[in-house]
């Protein structure tokens, strides 16, 4: 890992897209053994985002692992809190803490909550698991960066059920009359939530025109194409005035046969003899 | 009769001050600038002001990030919205992540008047108080308002301070220094303690003046600082008077009187009454009508004294 080996320097250095690639699926591995060992879980949606937390923290954002409190850090904030095992499998691999902690997620007294919480997990913004809260708080991180005149900027990973909450929506509004050009959404439009495909439970539907209709930028990428998530957030960068957001297309439980388009994976560990198969097919 | 002072305005002008002094003060709103009173730090300060229209699960969210950004937020609107429209994200944004944020409201209680149930908080100090590391702060007059808001600044920590719409007397001299946590004594006693908030505290020394005619000698403590409760204050009335009253503007459940009323019964057992409103929502009227047809009057405190008074004289 030579990245991990030059953080002392300050910013992390960016990983080719070959690298992400090996580095996407060794957080698979991290998410569905902490989840194995842990019993109980998100694996879905942890999986849904891999590409998209890896572009971020491997490639693109402005971060410090060693000093998970610098001022002019790039904010990542997690709304959907229940991918939490990403997150914390990110962290590791990036040096916030060691990478034998993963497997106490969930465990007393362990600093690897059931979702996040910003007070025990270094690098971790935002404590969060009810769902709809963290584009508000992304506005808050964007203005104080505005009124501070810093240059960093808010990256904020929301799921696609989320979008059901009110306030979304009303975060959604204001972060356009606020004109928060530093201010970067991504929904995980993995399709499904908890009781089934999102289309049955509640239509989304047409999101990209929700979005634009509420004064954003709105891309739509494939979630699990590497390339194609770096442009999109390079082209964020240049997008003056308004709000961006990029539409990730992804699969839920991606990586993982029988965990794929499987809504029964939204919250569930797998069994021992599934975490032997799920590790066998993201094996090195 | 004391001076009537608004509350509100003083918050207002408070914020001001501040706002000179400390560039990070940032104020949000959500569409009641006129009547919470930020509009005069939005006049002052208008990019450190943020109106976050009618949405206010997204401004105590706004708040937080604010806060987690090292910005010292001040969120405020009716006390009936927030925390009543927007529990989840106060406990959660707030409250579990530890953060510097302030929530000031106002139109606290029934003395709102004439909008109604809809818009009179009976409820907030029961919700708000039920979040660990919460501060409650309930101030008695304009000039407890104005340190109260003043110490929130200072102080690291989510805080919550409640003020009503009407303008209430002045019962704190210009000398008072409010303390965080600590009783006040408006008024010694020796025969029952009176623990009020609020605009109840102006109401329990009226009560208090009344019942020393007819022999009945009451300590008066305004107990502004709802959480943390001044346990020992508390202990100390219980043992040295023998009875209780407490008075709020609050449903009596889950507000000062039942905080109260944990201590008593962990620390010293004596009578106790409870003026607040009893398990009811009231109606539209004008706010003195309100509070006397609710039992929130000098007169509901004094015959409230006499009660407790009978039952410790009897045991």
């Amino acid at each position: 890992m030579p990245a991990v080996d030059n953080i002392t320097v300050g910013v992390f250095p960016p990983l080719s897209v070959k690298d992400m690639e090996i580095k996407a699926r060794k957080l698979r591995r991290h998410i569905i053994s902490m989840i194995g060992k842990a019993g109980s879980g998100h694996p879905g949606g942890s999986l849904s985002a891999v590409e998209i937390v890896t572009v971020l923290y491997f490639r693109l954002l402005r971060h410090k692992p060693r000093d998970p409190n610098w001022p002019n850090r790039d904010r990542f904030i997690l709304s959907k809190g229940h991918a939490a095992p990403l997150l914390y499998a990110t962290l590791a691999e990036c040096g916030y803490f060691p990478i034998d902690e993963l497997l106490t997620l969930r465990q007393l007294d362990s600093h690897l909550q059931g979702h996040t919480d910003r007070q025990l997990t270094p690098g971790v913004e935002m404590s969060a698991g009810a769902l709809g809260q963290g584009l508000s708080f992304a506005i808050g991180t964007a203005l104080a960066g505005r009124l501070n005149a810093q240059d960093y900027r808010t990256y904020v990973l929301l799921g696609d059920g989320e979008c059901d909450e009110g306030q979304i929506w009303e975060a959604a509004m204001a972060a356009a009359h606020f004109k928060l050009d530093n201010l970067v959404a991504i929904v995980d439009n993995n399709g499904l939530q908890i009781d089934g495909w999102n289309r049955e439970v509640m239509t989304l539907e047409p999101l990209a025109d929700k979005w634009q209709a509420f004064g954003w930028k709105v891309s739509e990428v494939n979630g699990h194409d590497l390339n194609q998530l770096i442009t999109a957030f390079s082209e964020a960068k240049l997008n003056k005035g308004q709000p961006t957001v990029i539409i990730a297309h992804t699969i839920k439980g991606k990586g993982v046969s029988f965990m794929e388009n499987n809504v029964d994976f939204h919250g569930k560990a797998p069994d021992a003899t599934q975490l032997r198969v799920a590790l066998k097919e993201l094996a090195e | 009769m004391a001076e009537l002072v608004s509350l509100r305005e003083t918050y207002g002008k408070t914020l001001v001050e501040l706002g000179k002094e400390n560039r990070d003060i940032v104020v949000l709103d959500a569409d009641l600038a006129k009547s919470t009173m930020t509009k005069f730090f939005a006049a002052e300060f208008p990019k450190r002001f943020f109106d976050c229209g009618i949405a206010e699960q997204n401004m105590v969210g706004i708040a937080a990030g604010l806060a987690a950004s090292g910005k010292l937020p001040f969120a405020s609107t009716f006390a009936v919205f927030l925390p009543g429209r927007c529990f989840d994200q106060v406990r959660m944004s707030i409250a579990q992540s530890g953060l510097n944020v302030k929530l000031v409201v106002t139109h606290g209680g029934i003395s709102v008047g004439e909008d109604g149930i809809s818009h009179q908080a009976i409820e907030d100090l029961a919700l708000i108080g039920s979040l660990p590391g919460f501060t409650v702060i309930v101030p008695a007059d304009a000039i407890e308002t104005a340190q109260a808001v003043r110490l929130a600044a200072a102080s690291r920590g989510p805080f919550y301070i409640r003020l009503g719409r009407p303008k209430l007397p002045l019962i704190h001299g210009r000398d008072y220094h409010f303390q965080l946590g600590k009783a006040v004594t408006m008024r010694q006693g020796e025969d029952i303690t009176i623990i009020a908030i609020g605009a109840m505290v102006a109401a329990a020394i009226s009560a208090a003046n009344s019942l020393k005619g007819q022999g009945i000698d009451c300590r008066v403590l305004n107990m502004s600082t709802l959480k943390p409760l001044d346990e020992a204050a508390i202990i100390n009335a219980a043992t040295e008077t023998g009875a209780i009253v407490t008075a709020e503007e609050h449903l009596e459940h889950g507000g000062l009187g039942s905080e109260v009323a944990k201590v008593v019964a962990r620390g010293c057992p004596v009578p106790m009454e409870l003026v607040a409103i009893k398990d009811t929502y009231a109606q539209s009227g004008k706010p003195a009508e309100l509070m006397e047809r609710y039992g929130l009057t000098a007169k509901d405190i004094e015959e409230a004294v006499h009660s407790v008074v009978k039952k410790k004289n009897s045991s």
